[in-house]
């Protein structure tokens, strides 16, 4: 599909790239741009080889090209990104232009003729290409973007096979800069297409980095010694035709051509980004974004891109048994067995039987357990974190009390965003990329009630708890009256805010408020109305209602069984309690656990997960699980037979069908439902009166994420992420020898 | 008499074939005289602070106000050049206030002091002679100008003078071409030169003096040198020719 290029994202005029990102800044400054969206006008035609396309005006020639199924040769041109024209790569040949024009940078014009395969346009190419090369070393054979680098492959067609440049001081000469632990940098290769400039300016909010110097010696860096803070900065890697950007963490480890490619969906936040595992027998080598324009465009988080080396180390291989003080390695049967004799010996009846779900399980697995559970006679299915372990305050019965539902595309049509608890740069780094594109090209007005946070767009700060809500709901200020005045207001609650002292006073203004707004805030259309989750299992969880009765919650367990629930507080196990816990990782959980039963990370199986938005998407399995670990569904279905409740499903088709039983949306990949108005009304009414009582005690809204690298078993295990924590998070110096700990299983 | 340049180029060449006596290997770096990155140093690094003096503050108001508030960084290059005029040199202090004057990050204000040359990012001497040797100052003996400024001060292109009086550097053309040789200190022009008139001026320079810019010839300006050759009779007054009524 061919996007509109608006005369916004020109980088010529407007300053776009000159935005100061302050907090308090953004009312004085005033418009950030002059022309704010184009205007879809009427579409155009034109021939290109002979065959006439018709493209939307405004489009660029390239685009017409493209719909016109010519493959045009580019470096600097990127769908998402501002029009550069500066690598020339993409001429073409234009009936009545007196030389070849650069496609990228000229807009399509109706009825004009171009030529994409002539010998001129051959010949101006070679001439681009032979100048690139000029300057570019000849280090294919060590450089890590061999075989999927946009230079080598467009050499293939249009370079020669020797220069007739011979310059007298050697080609030029360019000092590799230290851009952090996730971006590796070859400078001498870089051939100044400026896109990861472009991206970092626009798209993850650096604007720290530039081009230094001019002409022969133009440069990329930051001019100072600085790191690209960013939790984007992964993307540089990708968007770099040439190898002057690669990832460090997977230098030197594989060539392109040696990965099996397994199309899956992350899960180390609660977006459900859209990922290829690239992985070389039984090891995840590297992680990368598959476009999906509905969730994660082409981005995705630093951390869902380098966490996946946790994957290799503090993993469950076998099951343990406690004995005394220490693990024992033992056999399935033996450590099944364990967990029935805990069971009984536990004294655990009814509600005493708890389950503890944590963020990375599954929905197989959520629903196996739900039902195990439920047949031993408990309702007492909890999740781990905050208020985990109490009824949630939103409820679960209707799906658009816990759901995004504006929809990740849909909260660039806001024109007004209040922001409750939140800090989306942390809890949901690609969303928050796509308010900042919004910020920057519309008139997107936000607000932020909450603890500070730098977000990469400028807001007006309201305060930091229910106090500040109770003045924005009474139209006190000016953002306020903003949002009063947006046609498409929306209000993002984080997901922490339950788990705070205010939540339930916090949730009982917002659902009154959007009540008293319907006619804006609840239409067919538009749901301003949006919970962000940060953990991939909750909007599962929730849906399946793996949550406790209100008796349940009361309850104290005598047996616990965590899935998968790194985040519980030891605190709130008794000691005398068995503990059983199934996982991947050895983190928190396995250490309370009196028998652990391995099972399979994300990458190891194919499951489906549910993200914010309410997408259900499914997983796929890109290894297999290490040693003796199984997927979880099963280890709780091979248990149920132990424990003499057998699970009616042999195969995962059986449980999907189970899943569609407890909610059809389960089993509808790929899409999100929305709510009808009627029942999200009353679903804001219910939760308005079970929160009615509330007292509002002033504490301020905390914020939920304090280190964006570390915040599960996976990243916690992760080297390249603990380099993260101490070079971004403490500002310490990342480099030591943690590389030499690398030898890994498998 | 061989130019600096062409002994420096010679120089160059010489320590090449010097240092990689395999010819296939040559890949010697190719770098521009200024560095594009930025190294803290003692006298150049973002703690030390820089702000203008009140009067120049009172510039730069007069700077912004010819921009409309939205395009307020359109005034990085005059900024640069007051921060310049007032510290000597272009440091990073400088460019840091000018970023926060005009409210972009400081990224911004680095691209564009990196691209002019005109920028001085290191620190240079009291005198900044910039000697032209662009095509038609090269013509009119520009090379010799160099090397004369470069014999007598003892210093070759890009450095400075011991006693930190005098930094000289090679520059394009200035569009001063109708007066070749020229080279420009501080922010005159002098034209017309010839080794002794550059001398003089160096000398002139030295002791602290302001020598009169312009043509060291005795042209005024760009006239001909040979004196006129046309329009040499007198102009006739007004009312000449005319008839006597309107004498
Ligand atoms: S580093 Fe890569 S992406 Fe950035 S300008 Fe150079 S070639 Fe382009
Ligand atoms: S792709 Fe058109 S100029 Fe680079
Ligand atoms: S060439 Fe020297 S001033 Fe023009």
């Amino acid at each position: 599909m061919l996007r509109l290029v608006s005369a916004a994202s020109k980088p010529s005029s407007a300053g776009r790239l000159s935005r100061v990102v302050c907090s308090n800044c953004s009312a004085t400054i005033g418009r950030r741009t002059l022309a704010s969206t184009s205007a879809r006008s009427a579409d155009i035609t034109l021939t290109v080889d002979g065959k006439e396309v018709t493209v939307p005006q405004g489009s660029a020639l390239i685009q017409a090209c493209e719909a016109a199924g010519a493959t045009i040769p580019r470096f600097c041109y990127h769908d998402r990104l501002a029009i550069a024209g500066n690598c020339r790569m993409c001429l073409v040949e234009v009936e009545r232009s007196p030389k070849p024009v650069a496609s990228c940078a000229m807009p399509a014009m109706p009825g004009s003729k171009v030529f994409t395969n002539t010998p001129l346009v051959h010949e101006a190419r070679e001439g681009v290409m032979e100048f690139l090369l000029a300057n570019h070393p000849l280090d294919c054979p060590i450089c890590d973007q061999g075989g999927e680098c946009d230079l080598q492959d467009q050499s293939m067609r249009y370079g020669s096979d020797r220069s007739r440049f011979h310059e007298v001081y050697g080609k030029r000469a360019v000092e590799n800069k230290d851009l952090g632990p996730l971006v590796k940098t070859s400078m001498n290769r870089c051939i100044q297409c400026t896109r990861c400039v472009r991206f970092a300016n626009e798209v993850a909010g650096v604007e720290d980095l530039g081009t230094t110097g001019r002409g022969n010696d133009l440069q990329i860096g930051m001019y100072v010694e600085k790191m690209m803070d960013s939790e984007l900065s992964g993307n540089v890697v990708d968007l770099c035709p040439v190898g002057a950007l690669t990832s460090k963490p997977y230098a030197f480890h594989a060539r392109p051509w040696e990965l099996k490619n397994t199309e899956s969906v992350d899960v180390l936040d609660a977006l459900g980004s859209n990922i290829r595992i690239d992985s070389r027998g039984v090891q995840v080598m590297r992680i990368q974004p598959r476009t999906n324009d509905a969730v994660n465009e082409e981005w995705i988080s630093d951390k869902a891109r380098y966490a996946y080396d946790g994957l290799k180390f503090q993993r469950l291989t076998t099951p343990l048994v406690k004995d005394g003080d220490r693990f024992v390695p033992a056999t399935w049967e033996a450590a099944l067995q364990a967990v029935a004799d805990g069971l009984k010996r536990s004294g655990a009846t009814g509600d005493e039987i708890q389950a503890v779900a944590g963020q990375l399980a599954d929905t197989e697995a959520l629903v196996a357990l739900k039902d195990l559970v439920n047949r031993l006679g408990s309702d007492n299915t909890a999740l781990d974190g905050g208020r985990g372990a109490a009824p949630p305050v939103a409820g679960v019965d209707v799906r658009a009390n816990f759901l995004l539902n504006a929809t990740i595309p849909g909260v660039e049509r806001a024109d007004a965003i209040l922001l409750v608890g939140t800090n989306p740069r942390h809890e949901a780094a690609v969303l928050n990329s796509r308010i900042r594109k919004s910020w920057l090209h519309t008139g997107l007005e936000v607000g932020l009630i909450g603890a500070r946070a730098d977000t990469a767009y400028g807001y007006e700060y309201l305060g930091d708890g229910a106090r500040a809500l109770a003045d924005f709901v009474a139209g006190k200020g000016t953002f306020a009256k903003t949002f009063q005045a947006a046609k498409r207001p929306l209000i993002i609650i984080g997901s922490a805010v339950a788990e705070q002292e205010d939540g339930p006073a916090v949730y009982n203004a917002l659902a009154k408020f959007v009540e008293k707004n319907k006619e804006r805030m609840l239409t067919p259309e538009w749901n301003g109305f949006a919970v962000l989750q940060r953990a991939a299992s909750h909007a599962a969880a929730y849906e399946i209602g793996f949550v406790p009765s209100k008796h349940a919650a009361a309850t104290r367990p005598k047996f616990v069984y965590l899935l998968n629930a790194d985040e519980v507080d030891p605190a709130a196990i008794s000691p005398d309690a068995f503990v059983v816990y199934q996982g991947h990782h050895g983190d928190l959980g396995a250490q309370l656990a009196d028998v652990c039963l391995p099972a399979a990370a994300y990458t190891e199986k194919g499951m489906t997960w549910v993200n914010t938005e309410g997408r259900v998407q499914l997983g796929r399995a890109a290894v297999p699980p290490p040693g003796a670990a199984r997927e979880d569904w099963k280890i709780i279905r091979a248990l149920s037979e132990v424990l003499g409740v057998t699970l009616p499903y042999d195969d995962v088709l059986a449980v999907r069908d189970r899943m569609w039983e407890l909610s059809p949306t389960l089993v509808r990949y790929d899409v999100t439902e929305p709510t009808s108005v009627g029942v999200a009304r009353a679903g804001l009414g219910v939760l308005a009166e079970a929160t009615k009582s509330t007292k509002v005690s002033g504490a301020p809204l905390a914020r939920p994420i304090a280190n964006f690298y570390q915040t599960d078993p996976i990243s916690r295990a992760s080297v390249t992420m603990a380099q993260c924590t101490r070079a971004f998070v403490r500002g310490e110096d990342y480099d030591d020898a943690a590389r030499a700990t690398e030898a890994a299983f498998g | 008499m061989l130019a600096a340049r062409a002994a420096r180029r010679a120089a160059f060449a010489a320590a090449r074939t010097a240092v990689c006596p395999r010819p296939l290997s040559t890949s010697a770096c190719r770098r521009s005289d200024a560095l594009f990155v930025h190294r803290d140093t003692e006298y150049n690094n973002p703690k030390i602070p820089f702000e203008f003096t009140p009067e120049n503050r009172k510039k730069a108001q007069t700077i912004l106000s010819h921009y409309p508030p939205q395009y307020k960084k359109a005034a990085i290059i005059p900024l640069l050049h007051l921060g310049q005029e007032q510290l000597g040199w272009t440091s990073i202090s400088v460019m840091n206030y000018v970023a926060k004057l005009v409210e972009v990050t400081p990224m911004r204000v680095y691209e564009v002091a990196t691209f002019y040359t005109m920028f001085n990012r290191e620190p240079v001497g009291k005198n900044f002679v910039q000697v032209c040797t662009t095509t038609p100052c090269m013509l009119r003996g520009s090379n010799e100008i160099l090397d004369t400024v470069c014999t007598h001060l003892g210093v070759k292109p890009g450095q400075t003078t011991p006693d930190g009086k005098f930094t000289v550097v090679e520059v394009e053309c200035q569009g001063a071409c109708s007066n070749a040789p020229m080279m420009v200190v501080h922010d005159d022009f002098y034209e017309d030169l010839t080794p002794e008139t550059t001398r003089r001026l160096l000398d002139a320079f030295a002791k602290g003096e302001r020598p009169k810019s312009g043509p060291q010839s005795g042209r005024h300006t760009s006239e001909n040198s040979a004196g006129l050759t046309a329009l040499t009779s007198k102009p006739y007054g007004p009312g000449e020719h005319c008839q006597p009524d309107f004498q």
